[in-house]
Protein backbone atom coordinates (compact mmCIF):
# COMPACT_ATOMS: atom_id res chain seq x y z
CA UNK A 1 0.00 0.00 0.00
CA UNK A 2 0.93 3.83 -0.61
CA UNK A 3 2.32 5.49 1.99
CA UNK A 4 -0.35 8.17 3.45
CA UNK A 5 1.58 11.32 4.47
CA UNK A 6 -0.50 13.47 7.34
CA UNK A 7 0.96 16.70 5.85
CA UNK A 8 2.58 17.26 2.15
CA UNK A 9 3.73 20.55 1.69
CA UNK A 10 5.09 21.68 -1.64
CA UNK A 11 7.40 24.65 -2.00
CA UNK A 12 10.38 25.20 0.77
CA UNK A 13 10.68 28.55 1.23
CA UNK A 14 9.74 30.22 4.39
CA UNK A 15 6.13 29.97 4.93
CA UNK A 16 6.59 25.76 3.82
CA UNK A 17 9.51 25.36 6.08
CA UNK A 18 7.52 27.20 9.00
CA UNK A 19 4.43 24.44 8.44
CA UNK A 20 7.05 21.95 8.34
CA UNK A 21 8.11 22.60 11.66
CA UNK A 22 4.95 23.29 13.01
CA UNK A 23 3.74 19.73 11.56
CA UNK A 24 6.47 18.11 12.63
CA UNK A 25 6.13 19.54 15.71
CA UNK A 26 2.91 18.21 16.33
CA UNK A 27 4.11 14.92 15.59
CA UNK A 28 2.69 14.92 12.27
CA UNK A 29 4.09 12.46 9.58
CA UNK A 30 5.41 15.73 7.06
CA UNK A 31 6.61 15.46 3.54
CA UNK A 32 8.58 18.68 2.13
CA UNK A 33 8.82 18.73 -1.48
CA UNK A 34 11.02 21.39 -3.13
CA UNK A 35 12.28 21.84 -6.62
CA UNK A 36 15.65 23.57 -6.20
CA UNK A 37 16.92 24.75 -2.66
CA UNK A 38 15.52 26.07 0.57
CA UNK A 39 14.34 29.73 0.90
CA UNK A 40 12.49 30.40 -2.34
CA UNK A 41 12.67 34.25 -3.03
CA UNK A 42 13.91 34.82 0.09
CA UNK A 43 17.55 33.19 -0.82
CA UNK A 44 17.66 35.97 -3.42
CA UNK A 45 17.34 38.66 -1.19
CA UNK A 46 20.98 40.08 -0.06
CA UNK A 47 20.65 41.07 3.72
CA UNK A 48 16.65 41.25 5.39
CA UNK A 49 16.51 43.53 7.94
CA UNK A 50 12.82 43.14 8.72
CA UNK A 51 12.86 39.69 9.95
CA UNK A 52 13.06 39.88 13.79
CA UNK A 53 15.75 38.59 15.95
CA UNK A 54 18.55 39.35 13.38
CA UNK A 55 19.67 43.07 14.88
CA UNK A 56 22.64 43.37 12.15
CA UNK A 57 20.13 41.89 9.82
CA UNK A 58 20.73 38.49 8.04
CA UNK A 59 21.21 36.87 4.07
CA UNK A 60 18.26 34.81 2.62
CA UNK A 61 19.99 31.75 1.94
CA UNK A 62 21.11 31.32 4.80
CA UNK A 63 17.89 32.03 6.97
CA UNK A 64 16.27 29.82 4.73
CA UNK A 65 18.64 27.01 5.20
CA UNK A 66 17.90 27.50 9.08
CA UNK A 67 14.49 27.38 8.53
CA UNK A 68 15.25 24.00 7.08
CA UNK A 69 17.50 22.23 9.27
CA UNK A 70 15.02 23.61 12.56
CA UNK A 71 12.22 21.61 10.47
CA UNK A 72 14.53 18.69 9.73
CA UNK A 73 15.52 18.74 13.55
CA UNK A 74 12.12 17.45 14.51
CA UNK A 75 11.57 14.84 11.74
CA UNK A 76 10.25 16.75 8.59
CA UNK A 77 11.75 15.48 5.56
CA UNK A 78 12.94 17.18 2.23
CA UNK A 79 12.31 15.56 -1.15
CA UNK A 80 14.31 17.93 -3.82
CA UNK A 81 11.28 17.25 -6.46
CA UNK A 82 9.56 19.45 -8.82
CA UNK A 83 5.73 19.04 -8.50
CA UNK A 84 4.20 18.65 -11.72
CA UNK A 85 0.27 18.01 -11.13
CA UNK A 86 -2.00 17.82 -8.01
CA UNK A 87 -5.30 16.09 -7.50
CA UNK A 88 -7.49 17.17 -4.25
CA UNK A 89 -10.71 15.97 -5.34
CA UNK A 90 -10.64 12.78 -3.20
CA UNK A 91 -10.05 12.55 0.85
CA UNK A 92 -6.27 11.39 0.18
CA UNK A 93 -5.24 13.93 -1.92
CA UNK A 94 -2.03 12.89 -4.82
CA UNK A 95 0.50 14.94 -5.43
CA UNK A 96 2.41 14.23 -8.29
CA UNK A 97 5.97 15.15 -8.68
CA UNK A 98 8.93 14.45 -10.95
CA UNK A 99 10.35 11.84 -8.26
CA UNK A 100 7.13 9.58 -8.06
CA UNK A 101 3.59 10.47 -6.51
CA UNK A 102 2.70 11.38 -2.99
CA UNK A 103 -0.78 10.90 -0.90
CA UNK A 104 -1.74 12.98 1.95
CA UNK A 105 -4.35 13.70 4.32
CA UNK A 106 -3.56 17.30 3.89
CA UNK A 107 -1.99 19.62 1.68
CA UNK A 108 -0.29 22.58 1.89
CA UNK A 109 0.32 24.72 -0.80
CA UNK A 110 3.82 27.07 -0.56
CA UNK A 111 4.78 27.78 -3.78
CA UNK A 112 5.43 31.48 -3.52
CA UNK A 113 6.12 33.58 -6.69
CA UNK A 114 8.51 34.38 -9.57
CA UNK A 115 9.13 37.89 -10.77
CA UNK A 116 6.77 39.20 -13.31
CA UNK A 117 7.90 39.78 -17.11
CA UNK A 118 8.08 42.80 -19.17
CA UNK A 119 6.17 40.66 -22.01
CA UNK A 120 8.24 41.85 -24.18
CA UNK A 121 9.87 40.84 -27.55
CA UNK A 122 13.22 39.24 -27.27
CA UNK A 123 13.18 39.41 -23.30
CA UNK A 124 13.35 35.50 -22.79
CA UNK A 125 16.58 35.28 -24.82
CA UNK A 126 17.78 38.24 -23.61
CA UNK A 127 18.38 36.52 -19.65
CA UNK A 128 21.86 36.77 -18.64
CA UNK A 129 22.52 39.45 -21.96
CA UNK A 130 21.18 42.36 -20.13
CA UNK A 131 17.82 41.61 -18.74
CA UNK A 132 17.93 40.87 -15.53
CA UNK A 133 15.22 40.10 -12.76
CA UNK A 134 18.28 39.94 -9.43
CA UNK A 135 20.11 43.16 -9.00
CA UNK A 136 21.72 41.60 -5.86
CA UNK A 137 22.73 38.70 -8.14
CA UNK A 138 23.83 40.44 -11.24
CA UNK A 139 24.42 44.11 -9.77
CA UNK A 140 28.24 43.61 -10.19
CA UNK A 141 28.69 42.82 -13.34
CA UNK A 142 27.82 46.54 -14.31
CA UNK A 143 30.38 48.16 -12.36
CA UNK A 144 30.89 51.77 -13.88
CA UNK A 145 28.35 51.16 -16.29
CA UNK A 146 25.07 52.37 -17.22
CA UNK A 147 21.73 50.19 -16.80
CA UNK A 148 18.19 50.53 -16.19
CA UNK A 149 15.90 49.76 -13.16
CA UNK A 150 11.95 49.40 -14.36
CA UNK A 151 9.55 49.43 -11.58
CA UNK A 152 8.39 51.75 -8.98
CA UNK A 153 7.99 49.98 -5.86
CA UNK A 154 9.98 49.38 -3.07
CA UNK A 155 11.90 46.56 -4.48
CA UNK A 156 12.55 48.88 -7.49
CA UNK A 157 13.58 51.44 -5.19
CA UNK A 158 16.10 49.06 -3.34
CA UNK A 159 17.25 47.80 -6.84
CA UNK A 160 18.16 51.31 -7.96
CA UNK A 161 19.99 52.66 -4.53
CA UNK A 162 21.37 48.89 -4.78
CA UNK A 163 23.05 49.54 -8.29
CA UNK A 164 23.52 53.54 -7.76
CA UNK A 165 26.91 52.35 -5.69
CA UNK A 166 27.90 50.36 -8.58
CA UNK A 167 26.74 51.47 -11.69
CA UNK A 168 27.85 54.95 -13.63
CA UNK A 169 24.53 55.56 -13.46
CA UNK A 170 20.95 54.36 -13.00
CA UNK A 171 17.83 55.36 -14.58
CA UNK A 172 14.79 54.40 -12.92
CA UNK A 173 11.45 54.21 -15.27
CA UNK A 174 8.07 53.82 -14.08
CA UNK A 175 5.10 54.69 -15.48
CA UNK A 176 3.85 57.22 -13.03
CA UNK A 177 4.64 60.41 -12.03
CA UNK A 178 5.66 59.33 -8.57
CA UNK A 179 6.76 55.92 -7.15
CA UNK A 180 4.87 53.65 -4.79
CA UNK A 181 7.72 52.65 -2.76
CA UNK A 182 7.70 53.98 0.81
CA UNK A 183 9.83 56.99 2.38
CA UNK A 184 12.42 54.29 3.85
CA UNK A 185 13.21 53.35 0.39
CA UNK A 186 11.94 56.57 -1.65
CA UNK A 187 14.17 58.90 0.75
CA UNK A 188 17.81 57.15 0.17
CA UNK A 189 17.40 57.71 -3.60
CA UNK A 190 16.31 61.41 -3.47
CA UNK A 191 20.24 61.64 -2.29
CA UNK A 192 22.11 59.86 -5.10
CA UNK A 193 23.23 61.99 -7.99
CA UNK A 194 23.55 59.18 -10.75
CA UNK A 195 19.74 57.98 -9.92
CA UNK A 196 17.79 59.78 -12.94
CA UNK A 197 14.05 59.45 -12.87
CA UNK A 198 11.97 58.43 -16.00
CA UNK A 199 8.52 59.03 -15.13
CA UNK A 200 5.56 58.15 -16.84
CA UNK A 201 7.23 56.01 -19.14
CA UNK A 202 7.13 52.26 -20.41
CA UNK A 203 9.39 49.84 -21.72
CA UNK A 204 8.22 49.33 -25.63
CA UNK A 205 11.48 47.00 -26.61
CA UNK A 206 15.08 45.94 -25.86
CA UNK A 207 17.85 47.71 -28.12
CA UNK A 208 20.25 44.72 -29.08
CA UNK A 209 23.80 43.74 -30.62
CA UNK A 210 23.58 40.27 -29.54
CA UNK A 211 23.39 42.12 -26.11
CA UNK A 212 21.33 44.82 -24.55
CA UNK A 213 22.58 47.81 -25.23
CA UNK A 214 19.45 50.46 -25.21
CA UNK A 215 16.06 50.22 -24.40
CA UNK A 216 12.85 52.24 -26.37
CA UNK A 217 10.85 54.02 -23.49
CA UNK A 218 7.41 55.80 -24.46
CA UNK A 219 5.86 58.14 -22.34
CA UNK A 220 2.30 57.36 -21.85
CA UNK A 221 1.44 60.91 -21.51
CA UNK A 222 2.42 62.13 -24.65
CA UNK A 223 3.26 58.66 -26.73
CA UNK A 224 6.44 60.08 -27.39
CA UNK A 225 9.39 57.39 -27.87
CA UNK A 226 12.93 58.06 -27.33
CA UNK A 227 15.70 55.92 -26.65
CA UNK A 228 18.19 55.47 -23.72
CA UNK A 229 21.54 54.09 -23.49
CA UNK A 230 22.19 50.98 -21.13
CA UNK A 231 24.03 48.11 -21.04
CA UNK A 232 21.67 46.43 -18.44
CA UNK A 233 18.11 46.21 -17.42
CA UNK A 234 16.37 45.26 -14.07
CA UNK A 235 12.93 44.35 -14.38
CA UNK A 236 11.32 44.77 -10.72
CA UNK A 237 8.12 45.00 -11.50
CA UNK A 238 6.31 42.84 -9.14
CA UNK A 239 5.38 38.96 -8.57
CA UNK A 240 3.76 36.62 -10.66
CA UNK A 241 1.88 33.67 -8.12
CA UNK A 242 3.67 30.26 -8.88
CA UNK A 243 0.08 28.55 -9.29
CA UNK A 244 -0.21 27.66 -12.76
CA UNK A 245 -0.81 23.64 -11.60
CA UNK A 246 -3.01 24.35 -9.04
CA UNK A 247 -5.91 26.07 -11.85
CA UNK A 248 -8.16 23.54 -11.65
CA UNK A 249 -7.63 22.37 -7.81
CA UNK A 250 -8.61 25.09 -6.10
CA UNK A 251 -10.39 28.95 -6.72
CA UNK A 252 -7.79 31.05 -7.26
CA UNK A 253 -8.28 35.00 -7.88
CA UNK A 254 -8.12 36.98 -11.17
CA UNK A 255 -4.47 37.76 -10.32
CA UNK A 256 -3.77 33.97 -10.08
CA UNK A 257 -3.35 33.90 -5.87
CA UNK A 258 -4.91 31.40 -4.15
CA UNK A 259 -7.98 32.45 -2.62
CA UNK A 260 -7.61 31.92 1.01
CA UNK A 261 -8.00 34.03 4.11
CA UNK A 262 -5.80 34.95 7.07
CA UNK A 263 -6.85 30.95 8.05
CA UNK A 264 -5.13 29.83 4.95
CA UNK A 265 -7.72 27.51 4.32
CA UNK A 266 -8.29 27.00 0.19
CA UNK A 267 -11.38 26.02 -1.58
CA UNK A 268 -10.40 22.28 -1.50
CA UNK A 269 -11.14 20.88 2.11
CA UNK A 270 -7.76 20.21 3.73
CA UNK A 271 -5.92 22.15 1.35
CA UNK A 272 -4.05 25.56 2.74
CA UNK A 273 -2.18 28.43 0.94
CA UNK A 274 0.31 29.87 2.82
CA UNK A 275 3.18 32.70 2.09
CA UNK A 276 2.97 34.78 -1.17
CA UNK A 277 0.56 32.78 -3.21
CA UNK A 278 -2.28 33.22 -0.96
CA UNK A 279 -4.46 35.82 -1.83
CA UNK A 280 -3.23 38.93 1.31
CA UNK A 281 -2.27 42.36 1.99
CA UNK A 282 1.55 42.11 2.64
CA UNK A 283 3.79 39.48 1.39
CA UNK A 284 6.70 39.19 3.33
CA UNK A 285 8.95 37.02 5.19
CA UNK A 286 6.91 37.93 8.56
CA UNK A 287 3.93 36.85 7.24
CA UNK A 288 4.92 34.22 5.27
CA UNK A 289 6.02 32.30 8.21
CA UNK A 290 2.37 33.26 10.37
CA UNK A 291 1.28 31.50 7.55
CA UNK A 292 2.65 28.48 7.96
CA UNK A 293 1.95 27.94 11.78
CA UNK A 294 -1.77 29.32 11.02
CA UNK A 295 -2.15 26.31 8.20
CA UNK A 296 -1.01 23.44 10.38
CA UNK A 297 -3.46 24.75 12.90
CA UNK A 298 -6.28 24.07 10.68
CA UNK A 299 -4.74 20.92 9.42
CA UNK A 300 -4.39 19.72 12.87
CA UNK A 301 -8.03 20.39 13.52
CA UNK A 302 -9.11 18.90 9.93
CA UNK A 303 -7.21 15.60 10.59
CA UNK A 304 -8.84 15.06 14.47
CA UNK B 1 34.96 13.37 -8.95
CA UNK B 2 35.62 16.27 -6.98
CA UNK B 3 35.21 19.52 -8.16
CA UNK B 4 38.06 21.63 -9.80
CA UNK B 5 38.72 24.67 -8.47
CA UNK B 6 39.36 26.71 -11.98
CA UNK B 7 41.64 29.58 -11.99
CA UNK B 8 43.33 31.18 -15.28
CA UNK B 9 46.27 28.93 -15.22
CA UNK B 10 44.79 25.64 -15.09
CA UNK B 11 41.91 25.98 -17.41
CA UNK B 12 43.92 25.80 -20.58
CA UNK B 13 43.82 21.91 -19.50
CA UNK B 14 40.59 21.98 -18.65
CA UNK B 15 39.49 23.60 -22.33
CA UNK B 16 41.52 20.55 -23.80
CA UNK B 17 40.12 17.77 -21.56
CA UNK B 18 38.79 15.05 -23.89
CA UNK B 19 35.78 14.83 -21.06
CA UNK B 20 32.81 16.93 -21.57
CA UNK B 21 33.17 20.16 -19.44
CA UNK B 22 30.45 21.10 -16.63
CA UNK B 23 31.48 25.25 -15.33
CA UNK B 24 30.05 26.90 -12.94
CA UNK B 25 30.59 30.52 -12.54
CA UNK B 26 29.66 32.17 -9.37
CA UNK B 27 30.28 33.88 -6.61
CA UNK B 28 30.22 33.16 -2.56
CA UNK B 29 27.58 36.57 -1.75
CA UNK B 30 25.36 35.28 -4.20
CA UNK B 31 21.81 33.02 -3.63
CA UNK B 32 20.92 31.02 -5.92
CA UNK B 33 24.87 30.43 -7.42
CA UNK B 34 24.66 28.80 -3.40
CA UNK B 35 21.68 27.06 -4.47
CA UNK B 36 23.57 25.19 -7.16
CA UNK B 37 26.13 24.77 -5.91
CA UNK B 38 25.66 21.37 -3.74
CA UNK B 39 23.40 20.22 -6.97
CA UNK B 40 26.70 20.46 -9.36
CA UNK B 41 28.83 18.68 -6.32
CA UNK B 42 26.70 15.71 -6.60
CA UNK B 43 26.83 15.63 -10.35
CA UNK B 44 30.23 15.76 -9.97
CA UNK B 45 30.12 12.49 -7.59
CA UNK B 46 27.70 10.98 -9.72
CA UNK B 47 29.29 11.47 -13.03
CA UNK B 48 33.05 10.17 -12.84
CA UNK B 49 33.00 10.77 -16.88
CA UNK B 50 32.63 14.04 -16.61
CA UNK B 51 35.21 17.26 -15.61
CA UNK B 52 33.40 19.76 -13.46
CA UNK B 53 34.69 22.92 -12.36
CA UNK B 54 33.72 25.81 -10.35
CA UNK B 55 34.86 29.54 -11.38
CA UNK B 56 34.70 31.93 -8.42
CA UNK B 57 33.74 35.19 -10.92
CA UNK B 58 35.36 37.74 -8.03
CA UNK B 59 38.72 35.76 -8.32
CA UNK B 60 39.08 35.27 -11.68
CA UNK B 61 37.01 38.70 -13.45
CA UNK B 62 39.22 38.10 -16.66
CA UNK B 63 37.78 34.35 -17.19
CA UNK B 64 34.24 35.42 -16.22
CA UNK B 65 34.81 37.86 -19.59
CA UNK B 66 35.77 35.96 -21.46
CA UNK B 67 32.90 33.88 -21.42
CA UNK B 68 30.71 36.82 -21.18
CA UNK B 69 29.50 36.31 -18.10
CA UNK B 70 26.52 38.91 -16.58
CA UNK B 71 24.58 36.97 -14.48
CA UNK B 72 24.95 34.05 -11.84
CA UNK B 73 24.98 31.13 -11.34
CA UNK B 74 25.87 30.40 -15.24
CA UNK B 75 26.58 26.78 -15.74
CA UNK B 76 28.58 25.95 -19.43
CA UNK B 77 29.00 22.68 -20.99
CA UNK B 78 32.14 22.18 -23.28
CA UNK B 79 33.30 19.95 -25.10
CA UNK B 80 36.50 19.50 -27.20
CA UNK B 81 37.23 23.74 -26.32
CA UNK B 82 33.41 24.27 -27.90
CA UNK B 83 30.32 26.02 -25.52
CA UNK B 84 27.92 23.34 -26.55
CA UNK B 85 25.24 24.82 -23.70
CA UNK B 86 24.77 27.28 -21.73
CA UNK B 87 22.25 28.72 -18.83
CA UNK B 88 21.82 31.16 -16.05
CA UNK B 89 20.16 30.94 -13.26
CA UNK B 90 19.28 28.03 -10.61
CA UNK B 91 18.38 25.04 -12.54
CA UNK B 92 17.06 22.10 -10.88
CA UNK B 93 18.98 18.63 -11.15
CA UNK B 94 16.81 17.05 -13.99
CA UNK B 95 17.39 20.37 -16.17
CA UNK B 96 20.99 20.22 -15.45
CA UNK B 97 21.47 16.73 -15.85
CA UNK B 98 19.69 17.63 -19.97
CA UNK B 99 22.09 20.18 -20.49
CA UNK B 100 25.27 17.55 -20.53
CA UNK B 101 22.67 15.03 -22.24
CA UNK B 102 23.91 12.29 -19.32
Amino acid sequence: MEHIYDVIIIGGGPAGYTAALYAARAGLDTILLERLSAGGQMALTGDIDNYPGFEEGVDGFTLGMKMQQGAERFGAKTEYAEVTDVDFSEKIKRVIATSGSFLGKTVVISTGANPRELGIDGERELIGKGVHYCAHCDGRFYKDKTVAVVGGGNSAAADALYLSRLAKKVYLIHRRDTLRATKIYHEPLLKVDNVEFVWNSTVQEFITDSRVTGIKVRNVKTGLISSIECNGVFISIGRTPATEIFQEAVMLDQNGYIIADESTRTSAEGVYAVGDVRTKALRQVVTAVSDGAVAVHYAEEYLA
Amino acid sequence: MSVLSINKNNFEQVKNSDKTVLLDFYADWCGPCRMVSPIVDEIAQENPQLLVGKINVDDEPELAASFDVASIPMLVVMKGGQIINQSVGAKPKPQILAMLEV
